[in-house]
């Protein structure tokens, strides 16, 4: 049983050499960066700063997120610009349950009623907010809430066969409406100011470098994780189905597959996954707030993957790194350089690397790219 | 000799006025024959230090008679009269701002101002200046200007005086003006109900239950909460009426606030007609998901204010020259990006937006870089500014009111483009069946770059009409791209009148839903039923049919 589990591991990473390379690199710097912050004294060349590991954590986050872009649009074409909704989703979890660890240490020092709450005048605990002071309630809800939201909005949109374009229109006109629902303080989530002033998770410190690397880990594992149930999905049957609907739809129909719970599944799945990258993603950054629901991060989310190249996951992972590193640096160095630069990779991108940063190497190497345009 | 009316009513008001400041008993005193003595003496009376002699003396200059006198108080009120330390010489000063001329108050002759340290000013204090407010009011009430007139007896209903009463029935029975005329009646109506008279009381409630105006309807409340523990059968009778005329105007209050939410939505959607309209062209009719058409937008608003900001004299016709030059603007970028991107991705939507997006992107930081990061300053010129007041419960801003005709406007001239002009038939010939238009000669390729440059330049134009009533900045495009498209997807794909209908029906139907939800939830619910409605009906209101469908 054993075997034949780890046969099938080795049997789709076989041929997947992305795939190896990415694992591998994780694994390295899943040991190496920990040993570099904690180990190595801060006087050491090779010492790597907490400040260094939560922006690569960030990074690995960001890189959950495409992976699961990548998932419905390189393989099956649906290209969701309301991603960042279920990040965004993912995160608020997440920010309640640090809300509520906070307890009386809060500046009103209500044990039960988060700062916000008790400036709002609220005189009880919303009901959505109860169970938020359990860490295994929150993990649960990290799935649940960003699953259940595709699992509706999928049902309707992939039932009435809205497609191509239009389905980006309206997932773009979901995460705006989630965006101005955020903002309001009737919500209950902290309106403009959204969720912040942290302190603790699961007990532990959250400014503390034992934890900063422990979340940066539980990344680096998410990652890997979310990398291997990716490439197990569009391997397997399920994922050969999914391409033959990302390239004929209506063909994969008439053959009789029920092509809107293929569309439907993959899509829950995609969300889950990119909910649990906005739940890892909040402690690091310590805020969560409406912003995060904006339509630019989405678009921008289909840049990271586009800059890739779609349809190879390790890709997406590529173009999330890729494009953020560039963001840091030059957003430190040349702010007003950003936009351009963005702007002009779009274009440029879209233009000349259809198949991105991969497509490149793969050519250079004589391998025969595996993505059709949809 | 028979007096002229003029003079009769100056008599009148003389003698209203007088017994205004009764209180101030040598007032009445020095009342004598002779207006311009007393207006000289009065005047003089105005560089006292003493507030309480200053106000003494205000109410006799008012009360003189002489004609001048409103122009003295009208000077109190702009804080241009002005007084010579040595000679105590009344004058007015004018300071033009290159140089300062004084007028003499008394002998109407102007010299020119050398050294304005020599003139102290006529200070006045709060309690002074609501003597003077109503004072100029009072003396407008007779002026042959009836924009003053209007202001005067709007700034006075509720104010009436018992004492000013008999001055007010005077001045309804010549005024012949509707509007004037309804507010003296109301405000001698008000001035009634401080009577106890109930047959009076049974008159004026009638009129006020006509009016729309705030305060007759709070004199109306106020009487009732008088009548309140009222049991003799009068009272009652008085109360049943005054009840009956709150409904009255309640009734009517609603009615106008119906229309007044419906010109709201009728605005608002025309707003949205206005930032998709170009849009419907791109997107609905050539198929291009064209992220940038905000940025469009955004430098058409940034042409307004180029033109404000280059022709500063000539803000009035600011946004007349702005609307070609948008235009131009707009449409040659537009064509720029038609054919240095977007062309090689037709049939490819997804990287079109993609595309598109890193242009909106690139559109954004222009002016950043070379205007400024902060929202830059657009003037509204002059006629439109205001409102247009139809009665105190209805009013549209004439801002609104020209956007309102400014995007039916812009619907009609796109409608006439298309459907009449030879650049018209070839868009829709290329739009139904690109290979047989090029197979009939049509140069497609051109006509995709017109096509193009025709909605980015009505974007443009769209922009010049934002940059009047929201923020201009390099977000501008930002804010309104979602709602474009949703417009656009909801009237239906390639059919410029669902645009018309679908924005106009959004507008409607979100200022309906804001008085029960808010604004911002309003926006939610009506961005929920879009969603929904794309759901049931993928190609909108209405769709195309036919072979167009299948494009």
């Amino acid at each position: 049983m054993v075997m034949s589990q780890t046969s099938l591991i080795t049997n789709f990473l076989r041929h997947d050499r992305g795939g190896q390379i990415l694992l591998a690199g994780l694994l390295l710097i899943g040991i190496a960066i920990p040993l570099a912050n904690l180990v190595l004294p801060e006087s050491s060349p090779w010492h790597v700063s907490t400040y260094t590991v939560t922006l690569l954590g960030k990074y690995l986050c960001y890189a959950i997120a495409a992976i699961a872009l990548d998932l419905v649009w390189g393989y099956c074409g649906i290209l969701s610009l309301g991603q960042g909704a279920f990040f965004a989703l993912g995160g608020y979890v997440m920010g309640m349950y640090l809300m509520r660890q906070i307890g009386d240490r809060g500046v009103y020092g209500n044990p039960v009623l988060p700062d916000f709450m008790v400036f709002l005048n609220y005189k009880e605990l919303p009901w959505f907010w109860f169970g938020f002071d359990h860490f295994g309630f929150m993990l649960l809800m990290v799935l649940v809430v960003p699953g259940l939201l595709a699992l509706v909005f999928g049902w309707f949109a992939f039932r009435s066969r809205v497609t191509g374009v239009y389905l980006s229109i309206i997932t773009q006109a979901l995460t705006f409406a989630l965006m101005l629902a955020f903002f309001l303080n009737a919500m209950g989530f902290g309106g403009n100011n959204g969720l912040t002033g942290f302190k603790d998770i699961a007990g532990f410190n959250l400014q503390s470098d034992g934890v900063r690397v422990s979340l940066f880990l539980a990344s680096v594992l998410m990652l890997g994780l979310s990398y291997v149930l990716g490439r197990y999905i569009v391997t397997a049957k399920f994922g050969r189905v999914i391409t033959a609907i990302r390239d004929t739809e209506a063909r994969a129909r008439f053959v009789g597959y029920k092509v809107e719970y293929y569309k439907l599944w993959l899509f829950v799945v995609a969300a889950i996954m990119t909910g649990i990258a906005g739940a890892l993603y909040v402690p690091q950054v310590g805020i969560i707030n409406p912003s995060e629901f904006q339509p630019l991060n989405s678009i921008e989310l289909a840049i990271w993957v586009a800059v890739g190249g779609r349809g190879t996951l390790y890709g997406a992972v590529a173009g999330a790194l890729v494009v953020n590193y560039a963001k840091t640096f030059f957003t430190g160095f040349l702010p007003e350089a950003w936009l351009y630069v963005l702007g002009g990779v779009f274009i440029f991108v879209t233009l000349l690397l259809p198949k991105g940063l991969v497509g490149v190497f793969q050519s250079r190497r004589g391998l025969k790219p595996r993505i059709v345009s949809p | 000799m028979t007096m002229t009316r003029y003079q009769r009513i100056q008599g009148l008001f003389v003698l209203v006025v007088g017994l205004g400041g009764a209180s101030l008993s040598h007032a009445i005193d020095t009342v004598t024959p002779n207006p311009a003595a007393i207006f000289a003496q009065a005047l003089a009376g105005l560089k006292s230090d003493d507030f309480d002699q200053k106000e003494i003396a205000i109410r006799q200059l008012a009360a003189s008679g002489d004609p001048r006198s409103a122009e003295v108080i009208k000077a109190l009120q702009d804080a241009r009269l002005y007084y010579s330390t040595t000679t105590g010489e009344m004058v007015y000063l004018d300071d033009s701002g290159t140089s300062v001329k004084a007028s003499k108050v008394l002998s109407g002759e102007t010299i020119a101002v050398v050294d304005i340290s020599a003139y102290d000013k006529v200070g006045v204090n709060n309690q002074l200046r609501a003597v003077i407010k109503e004072l100029a009011a009072v003396l407008n009430l007779h002026s042959p200007d009836r924009t003053l007139r209007l202001a005067a007896v709007s700034e006075l209903v509720g104010e009436v005086s018992p004492e000013k009463l008999t001055l007010f029935r005077e001045l309804a029975t010549k005024e012949t003006d509707p509007a004037i005329l309804e507010m003296l009646n109301v405000a001698v109506a008000i001035a009634e109900l401080d009577n106890k008279d109930n047959a009076l009381w049974l008159k004026a409630l009638a009129t006020l239950g006509d009016s729309l105006r705030p305060e007759a309807y709070n004199k109306i409340k106020s009487v009732l909460r008088e009548l309140s523990g009222a049991t003799d059968a009068e009272s009652l009778r008085v109360r049943d009426v005054a009840q009956a005329a709150l409904r009255r105007i309640d009734g009517q209050r609603e009615k106008y606030q119906f229309i007044k939410t419906t010109f709201f939505g009728l605005s608002l959607g025309s707003i949205l007609l206005l930032v998709a309209i170009g849009l419907a062209i791109t997107f609905g009719v050539m198929g291009v998901i064209n992220m940038a058409h905000g940025e469009l937008m955004m430098l058409g608003a940034y042409t307004t204010y180029l033109v404000q900001t280059l022709l500063p004299s000539w803000l009035e016709y600011s946004i007349l020259i702005a609307i070609p030059l948008a235009f131009i603007v707009s449409g040659l970028v537009g064509i720029a990006i038609e054919r240095s991107v977007i062309r090689f991705l037709y049939g490819r939507p997804l990287e079109t937006l993609l595309a598109t997006f890193g242009i909106s992107l690139v559109l954004q930081q222009i002016p950043r870089t070379f205007i400024s990061a902060q929202n830059v300053t657009v003037k509204n010129p002059s006629w439109l500014s205001g409102s247009w007041e139809i009665n105190p419960a209805l009013s549209f801003t004439y801002n609104s009111v020209f956007i309102f005709i400014f995007s039916m406007g812009l619907f009609l001239a796109l409608l006439l483009i298309l459907k009449k002009t030879n650049l018209g038939l070839q868009v829709r010939a290329v739009a139904q069946n690109r290979a047989m238009a090029k197979a009939m000669g049509v140069r497609t390729e051109w006509v995709d770059a017109m096509t193009f440059g025709l909605g980015s330049g009505i974007a443009g134009i769209a922009g010049v009409a934002l940059s009047q009533i929201t923020n201009v900045g390099p977000n501008l495009g930002q804010g309104y791209i979602i709602d474009s498209f949703m417009v656009v997807v909801f009237g239906g794909v390639g059919n410029i009148w669902g645009t018309l209908v679908g924005s106009l029906a959004m507008g409607v139907v979100n200022k309906y839903l804001e008085p029960w939800t808010g604004a911002v939830l309003a926006k939610i619910l009506v961005l929920i039923f879009i969603i929904l409605f794309i759901q049931k009906r993928p190609r909108g209101l209405f769709p195309q049919k036919g072979r167009a469908a299948e494009m």
